[in-house]
């Protein structure tokens, strides 16, 4: 409720955001992350550059793929025509995402810099091979989703960096899907499971699988694509997938007191299969 | 005739206030010069304080003073329990407003800090050293009370602050041992966190010139709060002005007096300087109240015909670190009392055990020991259905008390005021198609569905109570009401109740009790509460008592009213009394009904005065104290359809049916919407609510993120239904429904589940059922097999 004193600079542009930023500062987007845990003492940064209103972070652009500014929030991507046709499964999420007013504010940006493992969104954008596009200092970079997400609350940023955009390939003839279980306290995900799968004709020639929630990050699960490829996803491969889901996230289980890891795991494989039916619905 | 106000369910005239964010709470109030208060809370649930040094603190920006509890020394008493059950060898340990030498539970507080700036404050009591040592805590009730346990307080003795006895045990042992059938079980009334919207506040206000002290704080009860303040000052209670502003909702946990609100009241006395206080949410959850924490071991014995013969139980009640203001009295006299329920059952016993343990002090929570006695019996009674094959509706039905309309006297000594059980049962069951259900059920179940229905017929006692009662149990106050109807010169009403309702929509109805009686346009009348010196003396808003008792006292001030108002009427139309006919705020002479004076006319003549009759006082007020001579005692039946997913576990409420006895309604509306609020309180406790303690004592659940409320999407749109039966001791006859809702839901929704799972085997889930215990349940009733 009552955060420690700290200083105030709101950028204007990306470079001044990045000159702007010392040791101990913060960027500042829609603030749904960071100022809660300064409002309880847990984070108290002496600084926070916002950079909410710089224009370079802002907007959605489709040209092949979809090119989404940090500073695009959750409601804007959710309520994207071109995310809807694009990836589905992100605006879905993207829409799951706290409530309205949490939507209205929050950035995809801001977001995955705080990497918490029940948010939504990163469960897609590792299973929908998404590319986080950085600038700091000494230049721009680019990294994938599934090496950005390193572990609990910890990512690759490297301090004075700031997330720019975050790209998806054009995932339109795919079918994918996102399938949440809310908890029923917070509504964060007690898993929350991303899948893409590539068709052709009755069979399954591609699939692409995360889990969140259940686990300390977004977890690309390799076991459960390799059961899914190359079946006709009947039940024998998604009882099969579900299985080697299990195998997939074990090393990078978490739970709470009223949900452990244990039944987290196990409820990866049934939202696995809640996934692959929403998908193919 | 104009369509009846009382029966008609008029918009709450408080919701626009409340709704558009205009109304005015505690921490709302700004005024000059104030300081702001942060408590230093102990971090661990028992340690030993060995040294605080606030000197870095002390030399902050800001910073007036930092005060331990060696510097208030004798300034403040300790903090009152009030609820002194006889019998039971009570012990009351000292409960001081900052921990003396060792804390006593997360959240004690050590010492305070007074800055001009609440952030500032904060700062401060982080900087604030203070040096633990830990020792082994106690949170677990039964085990507090075991050997070897950790002792909370060195005076008493295995943790056990009292031991009361209900009944006779060896004629409890008697009709157990002849039974046909026992059944038991091990009850977990897990502890809840009351979550009221507006977290608690105190802010106080000394006048070192008058020697007067003004608090305005969160209060369900500010005569009460005045009592206590006074007491634990020092200062006279006629020194003492204590206001509640609006209050966000209590649930029970703004009737104690807290040391939050002894410590600002201390601080402004010793500073002379106005003092305010705000709780956080994290504060709410550490140090306000909390609700059930029972262990509860239960046995019903029963014939194999369905007849209940009796329940027997033995409770270890959770009290916390120290005993809050009302605390004993929850797990005994409004526990025990109501273990007949609404059946001809002839046998209770009850033995209920408070038990200091490292928590959270405990207290009132919605419906206050009355739901745990609910939840036990209606368990018991699935439980005796399931021993004995016969359906659970089959049981209740055959056990029923049959219907009565002035008494009926219980194995627990209650008199129950009025009541026809069976036929809220009959119609309840009707609403949900049980026959219908069962069928459906059936066939569910062959497609591997699983739904379940659970069934409560309950009654309660509430619209707490005659004075003579709550001294005979140790209430350490009366329970009747008081209140003055004033009129004005021109004709609009003032209706000043000691109560002090706190989002119940009591302004409404109690406004409809008097428009009813007077015949003023509701509108035209003001219900003023929440200031011992703007209103009479009254012992506050819970149990369920406000409409019972207030409403009483306000509808026999308006007769008293009425009365004058006939015979000064008679006199100015120079008529004889017994000719004076009164309808709709008009009174005539018989057979010339030209001739009228309103009820405005008479007021406004009886406060001028020039033409009284030989003997009235002038002016146009009555008051009146209430005491009422019973309880009332609504009942209803509440009934339940849920289905399972046994592949997760979660729970689907698919339907909730609730038939409820009030009484007559003064505002259907406002009655629907207690029952609302009551239902999703107590099917979350079933559902999804419980405050979890680590082993040593750091409450886990400390925020919502863990802690988990209720939400509308967890709910079907709720069927409600209604009888009638007065209350043959109220003037209006109606009864409390405040409670109804929490007392009969968590029974009805767990015993639903219960019902879903029985074919996998499943037959006891501790609460709250969240879909990893309702899954794990399923896995091991499966023998782990998934």
């Amino acid at each position: 409720m009552w955060p420690n004193k700290f200083d105030y600079v709101r950028a204007g542009s990306v470079d001044e955001a990045l000159s702007s930023i010392t040791d101990d500062g913060k960027f500042l987007a829609g603030g749904h992350s960071l100022l809660p845990v300064m409002k309880l003492r847990l984070d108290a940064p002496e600084q926070l550059v916002d950079i909410g209103r710089i224009p370079e972070l802002q907007g959605i652009s489709a040209n092949g793929g979809l090119t989404i500014g940090a500073g695009a929030t959750h409601d804007a991507i959710a309520t994207s025509a071109d995310v809807q046709a694009m990836c589905g499964a992100l605006a879905s999420a993207c829409g799951q995402v706290g409530d309205q007013g949490v939507r209205n504010f929050g950035t995809i940006g801001g977001n995955i810099a705080h990497a918490d493992p029940a948010s939504d969104p990163p469960t897609v954008l590792v299973a929908c091979g998404a590319t986080v596009n950085i600038q700091g200092a000494d230049g721009s970079r680019s990294v994938g989703a599934q090496d950005f997400f390193v572990d609990l609350f910890e990512t690759d940023l490297k301090d004075g960096e700031l997330i720019t955009s975050v790209s998806l390939p054009n995932c339109s003839d795919c079918q994918c899907a996102y399938v949440k279980f809310p908890h029923p306290a917070s509504r964060y995900a007690i898993v929350g499971v991303a899948v893409c799968l590539k068709m052709d004709g009755g069979a399954c020639a591609q699939a692409d699988v995360a889990v969140g929630g259940a686990t300390v990050k977004a977890v690309k699960c390799a076991g459960a694509e390799a059961a899914l490829a190359g079946t006709t996803l009947d039940d024998a491969a998604l009882n099969a997938a579900a299985e080697a889901i299990k195998s997939d996230i074990s090393d990078w289980l978490a739970g709470d007191i009223a949900y452990p890891e244990s039944y987290r795991q196990q409820m990866a494989g049934v939202f696995l299969k809640r996934a692959v039916a929403a998908a193919q619905g | 005739m104009s369509t009846r106000i009382f029966g008609s369910g008029i918009k709450r005239r408080e919701d626009p206030r409340l709704i558009t964010g205009e109304a005015r709470y505690t921490d709302d109030i700004k005024l000059p010069g104030v300081l702001h208060m942060a408590v230093v809370r102990s971090p661990y649930a028992h340690a030993n304080i060995v040294s605080i040094d606030s000197s870095a603190a002390e030399a902050m920006d800001g910073v007036v003073a930092v005060y331990t509890s060696e510097d208030i020394g004798d300034g403040l008493a300790g903090l009152p329990t009030a609820w002194l059950i006889p019998d039971s060898d009570l012990k009351t340990p000292e409960h001081p407003a900052l921990a003396k030498g060792k804390a006593r539970y997360v959240g004690d507080g050590v010492a305070i800090v007074l800055a001009d700036d609440r952030y500032r404050a904060q700062d401060a009591a982080d900087a604030v050293v203070v040096d633990y040592e830990e020792l082994p805590a106690v949170i677990d009730p039964e085990e507090a009370a075991g050997e070897g346990a950790p002792l909370v307080h060195d005076d008493v003795e295995g943790n056990i602050a009292f031991r009361w006895v209900m009944g006779d045990r060896e004629a409890s042992d008697a009709v157990f041992d002849a039974a046909d059938v026992v059944v038991s079980e091990r009850i977990l009334q897990q502890r809840l966190l009351p979550t009221a919207m507006e977290p608690r506040s105190a802010m106080a206000q000394y006048n070192p010139a008058t020697q007067e002290l003004t608090l305005w704080c969160t209060s369900q009860n500010p005569h009460i709060h005045r009592f206590i303040i006074s007491a634990v000052t020092g200062l006279n209670e006629n020194k003492v002005r204590v206001i509640a502003p609006e209050v966000g909702g209590g649930f029970g946990s703004k009737i104690p007096c807290y040391p939050d609100e002894a410590l600002v009241s201390w601080a402004s006395i010793k500073l002379g300087v106005p003092v305010k206080w705000t709780e956080t949410r994290s504060e709410n959850y550490l140090i306000t109240i909390h609700g059930r924490d029972h262990v509860q071991h239960v046995e019903m014995a029963a014939g194999n015909d369905g007849t209940l013969l009796g329940v027997r139980a033995t409770v270890y009640a959770g009290m916390g670190g120290y005993l809050s203001t009302a605390a004993p009295g929850i797990p005994t006299i409004l526990h025990g009392l109501l273990y007949v329920g609404p059946y001809t059952m002839g046998s209770v016993f009850c033995e209920s055990i408070g038990v200091m343990t490292n928590g959270t002090p405990t207290d009132a929570y919605r419906g206050a020991g009355r739901p745990e006695a609910t939840f036990l019996l209606e368990r018991m009674v699935d439980n005796v259905a399931r021993e004995i094959g016969m359906d659970p509706v089959e049981v209740r039905r055959k056990n029923l008390i049959p219907a009565f309309e002035d008494g009926y006297e219980v194995a627990t000594t209650l008199i129950y005021d009025s009541g026809d059980y069976p036929a809220a049962f009959e119609k309840a069951l009707d609403m949900a198609g049980y026959g219908d259900f069962r069928r459906q059920q059936k066939s569910a179940e062959t497609q591997g569905r699983y739904l379940g229905i659970g069934v409560t017929a309950y009654t309660e006692m509430c619209g707490l109570g005659p004075s003579q009662v709550a001294g005979a149990v140790g209430f350490q106050g009366g329970l009747w009401e008081s209140a003055t109807v004033r009129v004005t010169p021109t004709g609009k009403v003032q209706a000043l109740i000691g109560a002090s309702p706190h989002g119940q929509g009591s302004e409404t109805t109690l406004a409809q009790i008097i428009a009813e009686e007077l015949g003023f346009p509701v509108d035209d009348i003001e219900v003023i509460h929440g200031d011992t010196t703007e209103t009479p003396m009254g012992w506050g808003t819970y149990g369920s008592r406000t409409t019972p008792v207030t409403g009483a006292a306000l509808a026999q001030a308006s007769r008293k009213l009425k009365e004058k108002a006939r015979v000064l009427a008679a006199h100015l139309m120079e008529a004889n009394v017994d000719d004076i006919e009164y309808a709709d705020g008009s009174f005539s002479v018989k057979g010339s009904p030209d001739q009228a004076q309103s009820i405005q006319d008479v007021a406004l003549m009886a406060h001028l005065a020039w033409n009284m009759p030989e003997g009235m006082d002038p002016g146009f007020e009555e008051s009146q104290f209430y005491d009422p001579p019973n309880f009332v005692y609504p009942f209803g039946t509440h009934i339940a359809i849920v289905e399972v997913d046994a592949e997760t576990g979660v729970i689907d409420l698919q339907r909730y049916i609730a038939v409820d006895d009030c009484g007559p309604q003064i505002n259907p509306e406002i009655v629907a919407g207690q029952i609302h609020g009551g239902v999703v309180q107590g099917a979350a406790q079933a559902l999804c609510e419980g405050a979890i303690y680590s082993d040593d004592g750091q409450l886990l659940t400390g925020s919502m993120m863990d802690y988990c409320m209720p939400k509308a999407d967890m709910f079907p749109n709720f069927e409600l239904g209604e009888t009638v039966t007065p209350s043959p001791h109220h003037p209006v006859g109606v009864k409390g429904v405040g409670e109804t809702g929490t007392i009969a839901s968590t029974p009805t929704v767990y015993n639903a589940v219960l019902d879903a799972l029985a074919p996998l085997g499943v037959t006891q889930i501790d609460m709250p059922l969240t879909s990893a215990k309702v899954w794990s349940a399923i896995q091991d009733a499966n023998g782990g097999g998934s």
